[in-house]
């Protein structure tokens, strides 16, 4: 198994790891923190495909901050939607949050 | 000339515009103004057709489409002259009337504006020199008439009569619009002179077939049997409105229109035996059902049509002048009656069932004479208008072969005689059998009596100035250019008509002194004749079941058909289709409506579920 096999594997883990707490916790700070957890599972697999390309090194290291970049102003927008939440619904579950439904 | 009726344009306009704002009660000084200049304009230019003018002015040409050509045109000729004295004088004597008696009325510049309107319409058409001018005109008379009649419509009475007269007079126009449309098929052009000079041309069945259309619209214009019910359920409306336009003026377009068009009706000896035919039923009919009327308005608006019906007998035999002298006649003491009766009305304070008048004569002394005057010329008083012109009539009938038609107009002009004196009796004589509206009764105010007094003139004198000698009189000379190819060679008095005179003068008489048999001598004679006619007298009470045949023939078969579409076609097919349409669509709404949960982690399992399906097809499929 070559190393870049190895690292995608873990990459794949990650991502369902996080995949699975965005479905199924209820809590909407945990479902955010697993969102950063799958962004981190691609970053991963970005670094790694970078770091054993021969044409394209460094490419996605420079994608990767970009994805920085992004999820923190995603985290930061996440937690103001929770605290909102928090001060209108006197909790943070996101079953709660149904006011679409048809 | 044009000034005749633009007056009471501008006039209906801005009174119209600017009474209920600005006028109120003031509304009525421009109406009367413009009337009055309008009557002043009539008499010069009647004063100009008796020196021997003439007029045909063509002021615009209204249509032109390919062959079809029509021009807003002015005729003017003695018929027309003639009918412009009855209707400015008649109208502005109404005008000044309603001052008095509309006085306080809520809608009181909106009655003067109608008047005007009204006026404007009537002469206009009188005026034309087209027949579609003429239709315009006459449709124009028919809606003020029902904007007349239904006047107060808060009374449901009133608003279902204005509706009838307009639904009796829509079957006659219809036959009136199919007759134009005929007629310019024909002979391609609708002016009068038109139309008369290529009259030889035309086939004798075309142009019965046009005569008996146009006689349509005459027949329900001038409430003629069986056209005829909507007449007497026009006195809903304000009695000045009844005394101008279902008496005097607009009831008489059928009689003008039948007579400007005599070259056309005297090619035809069918239709002129219909009209007379119609005529002359129409004349004894609504005189027997005027018998027993109690309602002071409803007998004079029977009167009004059984004179219509003299008019088209004397029409329908070929005695043009006669009917046309008899429409003068008529529409003065006709007018005078109903103004008459609305004084009276007036003076019982609204009631108009005669049982609850009587001994009025005391109080209300110039409306009673004058009525006095106007019914002596009804009935044939010799000296008196009627007396000339209703003779003429059936002298004329007489002369021209028609002896039955004459019988039965001499025993109309006895039932004439005897219902009108019956009204006098029952109203101004005997004793008051209401104390308490007696007590209040009062005379009108002068801006009603005089009118009154105004139209008891020509009333007594027209027959002596127009009518002397008998069929030979001023009248038959001035109209006479007009029927000039129509008219057979003008009859001059001889013994026979000495001896006819003398019966129909004799009739009349003999109808006021049995009235005053019945109703004054022995007022227990009424009754028992009543009983004796039996059923005769019970057809003529319910005006012989005209109404209730038309609702069982016309009205509740169509009301039905209406329901039935209504039910059938509107509630259940059309109704039916939109209202199921829209249940499909909400019946799908609902089916899908549990897919929208708004659960954020549900929607998300479903992508992610769908994605792992595309992906795993994908992956099977490229393998």
């Amino acid at each position: 198994m070559s190393p870049l096999q190895q690292y995608l594997i873990l990459a794949v883990i990650l991502f369902f790891i996080g995949a699975w707490g965005v479905l199924a916790r209820r809590n909407i700070i945990m479902v955010i923190m697993c969102v950063e957890l799958m962004f981190n599972a691609i970053n991963v697999a970005l670094v790694a495909f970078s770091n054993y390309s021969t044409t394209g090194a460094g490419r996605g290291e420079v994608f990767v901050f970009v994805i920085f970049a992004l999820a923190a102003a995603e985290a930061a927008i996440g937690l103001a939607i929770a605290i909102a939440m928090y001060r209108l619904k006197q909790n943070l579950s996101v079953d709660d949050l149904d006011e679409l439904r048809g | 000339m044009l000034l005749i009726p633009l007056l009471p344009l501008v006039s209906f306009v801005i009174t119209g515009l600017f009474g209920k704002r600005y006028f109120k009660e003031k509304s009525h000084y421009l109406s009367v103004a413009a009337v009055a200049v309008s009557w002043a304009l009539s008499m010069y230019v009647l004063v100009q057709v008796m020196g021997g003018e003439r007029l045909n002015w063509q002021v615009y040409q209204w249509i032109a489409a390919g062959s079809f050509k029509v021009d807003i045109g002015i005729l003017v000729d003695p018929l027309t002259a003639v009918m412009l004295l009855v209707v400015s004088t008649v109208g502005f004597m109404v005008h000044v009337y309603s001052i008095g008696y509309m006085k306080d009325d809520d809608g009181y510049y909106r009655f003067f504006a109608y008047l005007n309107l009204f006026m404007f319409s009537m002469f206009m058409l009188v005026l034309a020199n087209n027949y579609l001018l003429l239709y315009v005109f006459w449709e124009a008379v028919g809606l003020c008439s029902y904007l007349l009649i239904s006047f107060w419509f808060p009374k449901k009475s009133a608003a279902n009569a204005g509706t009838k007269a307009f639904l009796v007079n829509r079957v006659g126009d219809f036959g009136f619009g199919l007759g134009i449309m005929l007629i310019f098929l024909t002979v391609g052009t609708l002016s009068y002179t038109g139309v008369f000079s290529s009259v030889a041309t035309i086939g004798t069945g075309t142009i019965t077939a046009i005569c008996l259309l146009l006689f349509m619209g005459a027949m329900g214009k001038s409430a003629q049997f069986p056209l005829h019910v909507w007449l007497p359920d026009a006195m809903e409306g304000p009695t000045p409105v009844s005394s101008l336009i279902h008496a005097a003026t607009m009831v008489n377009a059928g009689v003008y229109m039948v007579a400007r068009s005599s070259p056309i009706f005297s090619q035809s000896q069918t239709a002129m035996l219909v009209v007379a035919l119609v005529g002359s039923f129409t004349a004894i009919f609504a005189a027997s059902i005027g018998l027993v009327q109690n309602d002071i308005k409803k007998v004079l608006a029977y009167s009004t049509i059984s004179q219509l019906g003299y008019m088209f007998t004397a029409l329908g035999v070929g005695a043009w002048t006669a009917g046309m002298f008899h429409l003068v006649a008529h529409g003065f003491f006709k007018g005078l009656l109903f103004l008459g009766s609305g004084s009276v009305i007036h003076a019982m304070s609204g009631e108009q069932d005669m049982r609850k008048m009587g001994g009025l004569k005391n109080k209300t002394k110039i409306t009673y004479w004058t009525f006095v005057v106007g019914a002596l010329a009804i009935s044939g008083f010799p000296g008196l208008a009627g007396f000339f012109s209703k003779d003429s009539v059936l002298a004329g009938t007489f002369h021209k072969g028609y002896w039955y038609l004459w019988a039965v107009g001499l025993i109309a002009a006895f039932m004439t005689a005897f219902y009108m004196f019956r009204l006098i009796f029952m109203t101004f004589h005997g004793e008051p059998r209401d104390e308490k509206a007696y007590a209040h009764a009062h005379e009108s105010p002068r801006s009603m009596t005089i009118p009154l007094i105004v139209l008891a003139v020509p009333s007594a004198l027209i027959g002596l100035v127009l009518g002397l000698p008998p069929e030979d009189g001023y009248i038959d000379h001035l109209l006479h250019p007009v029927f000039e190819n129509v008219l057979g060679e003008v009859h001059h008095f001889g013994l026979l008509d000495g001896g006819l005179m003398t019966l129909s003068a004799l009739i009349g008489i003999g109808g006021i002194m049995m009235a005053w048999l019945f109703y004054v001598k022995r007022p227990d004679l009424p009754a028992k004749a009543g009983a004796r006619a039996g059923f005769l007298y019970r057809a003529a009470l319910n005006k012989y079941w005209i109404d209730e045949i038309y609702f069982a023939l016309v009205i509740n078969p169509v009301q039905a058909l209406g329901r039935g579409l209504w039910r059938g076609v509107d509630q259940l097919a059309i109704d039916g289709f939109v209202n199921n349409a829209a249940r499909f669509v909400r019946g799908i709404g609902n089916a899908l409506r549990p897919s929208q949960s708004g659960g954020v982690q549900s929607y998300l399992m479903t992508m992610f579920l769908g994605l792992l399906v595309l992906t795993i097809s994908y992956w099977l499929l490229t393998m």
